[in-house]
């Protein structure tokens, strides 16, 4: 019985070859995207992680020189005073014909060291005498897999070879030398300071390198953000396409039941075709999802690493975690979606009249009770961010409005279909307008994924948008300079000063000491009185006279982080030092760095802070000569290449690379939109059946078939349109929550929001190209559908 | 004459024996027709050839002059528009309209809307107070009027009718029929009613029966 009844429940592909198509791939798009986003972003992380955590590079405080170079002799000295410390000497080298970053450690103190799997089998000695070894990743070794010398280690950050410091000495031709020194984290008690036994050096705690940290967190909340949308969008499609499935099948159901089958029975052989069916289209998205990120992976790690300096192999390693997510979600949202199915088949009545029935009135009980639970929703999300703020509260929030409002559509659709066929003039327009609202109900679920993907375009749209154009205004604050010069002491630093006073048009002196404000550590920043500043400086508040009251030192600027963690603004005042108080004159952004500070003029900082070192300099000249002016530099102190950076030109790399952020999230975009237009695809097929009763008395009255089909297309457009419309307050509020909720509750800055029309504008086209190519097969059906056919629906003997 | 219907050939693509072969037939002005046959005879067939519905291979009709072969899509749906109208036995009401926007679409259609007439048809079919409710709130009676009230209120100069009572029992199905014959007769159009029944076949002008694919 089972074998008979189960044939006879495949026998429905057989004969609609199309649905097949349609569930299995519509389970598959929604899985791929899903997976592609998982992929890309556990490999980022994973990368990022495990470079961090592993090798440290941004791992605890480092002593730095100011020339780059710390003679040996410094760090035996400190050694012998007690300190914990472990010597890096790194710099650029030739290998594969490629420029690698050697970072030679010493392998007996380096805290961190590739697992002990790549050492296993290596002498110590081997490692410690020449020729020594060179650890390095697959992927970086692509160039010298042939040196003896070579290790492979996927401990080891991409671009980077590791090695001892003797060697690295011998191969970057540095005898004696070190680049920076680590600060270990445990030290004996009782030791002099650092600051008295080598004056000469700087001690940087980490938040230098966790700048980086704190953005590509950023970026990856970005993609997060985007997986669970797309996850969403799936969800929507899913539910259709299956649910579409059981639909379609009930007469053959009914047969079923009444030729004996027990209900029971039944239940479990549609439930082990959907679960089949959900298996074979989720490892089909699995390939796919995988081929997109494959795709999409370099430049995600282009923009990571060139962006943030945060190393990620363009490669991609199947993880367990996102195989199993991706079936997860094949196999929950069919199992969603034909839970409801599978419910009615419990209940269904053996003899029923068909399920042609239509509802004529799309906006009865259902579209409001579902507008009333979606309201309920959101405000749910309102009242959970009330009363739980942070993150988790932020993110409660997102998921009620966004479901919210995507089960407030159906009514506002509804709304505007009325408001259209009130207006309509002619008959067939006013037909056009009800006939939609008829539709609506078995096009919510689509229209519904169609919104959330609009809205996910938006919404991460502005999100990104915006932080490119912060990221530039943040460049622009710090780097708004043409070149930037570190002299190697004061004297020198003097002397710079007044050599360029004649050369460039300007000299800002960068001076800062580190201090504490409100019982954490800060700095403070001296700011020269100077156009560039009063132009650039991106303040987020401020009172009238700002720049004359801080050139004044009456009043002082405070960051974005200081202000929000003490509460302090425009008008307040800020203790800089317990007799050292000032007003708060202006608050800027200052994305990236954790510490707050404070910004006055340089006659007051010199005041409180006379022994401020005063070697870094900004310089403002004509682009045109910025380079003349940096070689007569060099060649006029002898300053060392890294001591002299153009900004301009690093500005333009930085901002290329992080471009390719938008190659990114533009594919992923287009790919949800795709998603969203085959959802409304498959469910213009499936109210294909119940379509004809529709349109053909439309024809019998008097409409050709080219019309109808002109017709269909133009209802699909419009549908998109005014989804397009809904979707547009959606994105943008899903917009503000990310950059006003989740970015502050994540990082402590909050991002501004840039409008970017021209986005929404091209958006709307896609949506509508969308619309329009899901409706494009079923309009071009019912244009050449043979009158015969339309005919049978007015045939008597049905 | 107002149609004229002239060994007319029609094979279903896929079929191998033609519904109908060689039929002729004619219809004058106001002239009621009764069309009765066994069932699969092809009497429906028939009437959506005359409607304009459906095309054939052999033969001409004329309707006022208008050569069907002579017309392309675009031409027979304006036919349908203006000079023919039909009334099914179910499945003939758009249910996305309300009974009103139903009354008045098909002569909206057609450019022929005429609000006072409209109406006077809804009072004289029971359908005036009904007006904003949708096809599916509808007894089966009630939208058979609707469906009848929406092909007059073109004021088509033939009205064409596939078994239009034959979903309806007996008494209801006479009152509809009544209506209908009262109503044709005031607007002067011409009536083919498909009909099975001898009864209702016996209250027409004239009527003629199709059998093997030819009338007699
Ligand atoms: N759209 C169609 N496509 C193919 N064959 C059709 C179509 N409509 C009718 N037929 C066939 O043509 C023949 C005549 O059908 P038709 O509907 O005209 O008969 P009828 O006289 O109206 O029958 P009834 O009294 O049952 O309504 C039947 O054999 C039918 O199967
Ligand atoms: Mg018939």
């Amino acid at each position: 019985m089972t074998r008979w009844a189960f044939l006879a429940l495949l026998s429905h592909w057989r004969r609609q070859p199309l649905q097949l198509v349609a569930m299995i791939l519509g389970l598959a798009l929604a899985t791929g995207l899903w997976s592609a986003v998982q992929a890309i972003n556990a490999e980022a992380r994973a990368s990022y992680a495990a470079a961090a955590s592993r090798l440290g590079l941004s791992q605890g405080p480092t002593l730095t020189s100011p020339d780059g170079t710390i003679p040996s002799d410094t760090y035996v000295a400190l050694r012998r005073a007690g300190w914990q410390l472990s010597p890096v000497l790194e710099g650029p080298i030739r290998l594969g014909g490629r420029t690698l970053r050697l970072v030679g450690v010493d392998v007996l103190s380096y805290p961190a060291l590739p697992d002990s799997s790549a050492l296993s089998g290596i002498a110590p000695l081997d490692v410690l005498t020449p020729p020594g070894r060179l650890f390095a990743s697959r992927v970086t070794a692509e160039g010298f897999d042939g040196d003896p010398r070579l290790v492979l280690s996927q401990d080891v950050p991409a671009g980077v070879v590791l090695t001892d410091i003797g060697t690295a000495e011998a191969l970057l031709d540095r005898p004696g030398a070190l680049s920076r020194i680590l600060v270990l984290p445990d030290q004996p008690m009782g030791l002099a300071p650092l600051a008295d036994l080598a004056p000469q050096l700087s001690l940087s705690s980490p938040s230098a390198t966790s700048d980086a940290a704190h953005l590509t967190d950023s970026f990856h909340l970005n993609l997060t953000a985007f997986g669970l949308l797309s996850f969403a969008v799936g969800l929507f499609i899913v539910h259709g396409t299956a649910g579409l499935v059981m639909e379609q099948r009930r007469p053959l159901f009914r047969t079923l039941r009444a030729l004996g089958l027990p209900a029971r029975h039944l239940t479990l052989l549609v439930l082990a075709e959907l679960l089949t069916l959900a298996l074979i289209a989720g490892l089909l998205g699995l390939v796919l999802g995988y081929l997109v990120a494959a795709a999409l992976l370099p430049d995600v790690a282009a923009t990571l690493r060139g962006l943030y300096g945060a190393p990620v192999e363009g490669g991609l390693t199947l993880r367990p975690l996102w195989v199993l997510s991706g079936l997860a979600m094949a196999v929950v949202g069919a199992g969603l979606a034909g839970a409801r199915g599978i419910w009615a088949l419990v209940r269904l009545p053996i003899l029923a009249s068909s399920g042609m029935a239509l509802r004529s009135v799309a906006s009865g009980l259902g579209a409001r009770h579902l507008a009333l639970a979606g309201l309920a929703l959101i405000l749910a999300g309102y009242l959970a961010l009330r009363l739980m703020p942070g993150l988790t509260g932020g993110f409660v929030m997102l998921a009620g409005l966004l479901l919210g409002a995507a089960l407030l559509l159906p009514l506002l659709v509804d709304a505007c279909l009325q408001l259209c066929q009130r207006r309509a003039k002619g008959p067939v327009a006013q037909w056009v307008w009800a006939d939609m609202r008829v539709q609506l109900p078995g096009l919510s679920l689509a229209l519904m994924a169609l919104l959330l993907a609009l809205a996910a375009n938006i919404g991460v749209g502005t999100m990104v948008s915006s932080f490119r154009l912060t990221f530039t205004g943040w460049l622009d604050q710090r780097l708004a300079s043409e070149l930037y010069v570190r002299a190697a002491s004061d004297e020198q630093g003097a002397a710079i000063e007044r050599w360029l006073a004649s050369r460039a048009d300007a000299v800002l002196p960068l001076r800062s000491a580190e201090i504490t404000l409100a019982g954490q550590p800060g700095e403070l920043y001296g700011v020269a009185d100077h156009a560039t500043y009063r132009q650039n400086w991106p303040l987020i508040a401020s009172e009238p006279g700002v720049w004359d009251r801080v050139a004044a030192g009456e009043a002082a600027l405070i960051n974005e982080q200081l202000a929000r963690r003490e509460n302090l603004w425009p008008g307040d005042t800020v203790t800089i030092a317990p007799d050292w108080t000032l007003t708060v004159a202006g608050v800027y952004s200052d994305y990236g760095n954790p510490k707050g500070q404070v910004m006055v003029s340089i006659p007051a900082l010199v005041a409180h802070h006379p022994e401020v070192p005063n070697r870094r300099f900004g310089i403002r000249v004509d682009p045109a000569k910025s380079e003349a002016l940096a070689r007569d530099l060099r060649q006029s102190f002898d300053l060392p290449e890294e001591s002299i950076v153009d900004q301009a030109a690093l500005k333009a790399s930085s901002l290329a690379i992080f471009d390719k952020t938008f190659v990114v999230t533009g594919a992923l975009n287009v790919l949800t939109l795709g998603v969203a237009g085959f959802a409304i695809l498959t469910a213009l097929l499936t109210l294909w059946t119940m379509r004809l009763p529709q349109v053909a008395p439309a024809w019998a009255l008097g409409l050709t078939r080219a019309q109808l089909g002109r017709l269909e297309l133009c209802r699909s457009l419009a549908l998109a349109a005014i989804t397009a419309l809904l979707a547009l307050p959606l994105g943008l509020a899903l917009a503000w929550v990310l950059l006003n909720v989740i970015n502050v509750a994540a990082f402590g800055w909050r991002l501004p929001m840039y409008l970017f029309p021209a986005d929404w504008l091209r958006l709307f086209l896609l949506a509508l190209i969308a619309g329009g190519l899901a409706a494009a097969l079923p309009a071009r059906r019912l244009h050449r559908l043979p009158p015969a056919h339309l005919l049978r629906i007015f045939a008597n003997e049905r | 004459m107002l149609l004229d219907v002239r060994s007319v050939t029609k094979t279903y693509p896929g079929a191998e024996r033609p519904v109908l072969k060689d039929v002729s037939l004619s219809l004058d002005r106001s002239e009621t027709l009764a069309l009765t046959g066994e069932s699969g005879s092809g009497k429906s067939t028939l009437l959506h050839l005359v409607g304009a519905l459906d095309g054939f291979e052999a033969g001409e009709i004329t309707l006022d002059g208008t050569s069907y072969s002579q017309l392309d899509e675009a031409g027979r749906a304006g036919l349908r528009r203006g000079a023919v109208a039909l009334v099914f036995q179910q499945f003939n009401l758009i249910p996305a309209l309300t009974v009103a926007q139903n009354l008045a679409f098909h002569a909206r259609l057609g450019g022929a809307y005429d609000p006072d007439w409209t109406a006077t048809l809804a009072q004289r079919l029971g359908l005036a107070d009904l007006g904003s409710r949708y096809p599916e709130q509808l007894s089966g009676g009630q939208q058979q009027r609707v469906a009848i009230g929406r092909a007059l209120a073109l004021r088509p100069r033939l009205l064409l009718a596939d078994e239009p009572t034959g979903n309806l029992d007996e008494a209801t199905g006479d009152a509809v029929l009544d209506l209908m014959l009262d109503l044709v007769r005031d607007t002067g159009a011409a009536l083919f009613l498909v009909t099975h029944s001898e009864r209702i076949a016996a209250r027409l002008d004239r009527r003629l029966h199709l059998g093997s694919g030819q009338v007699a």
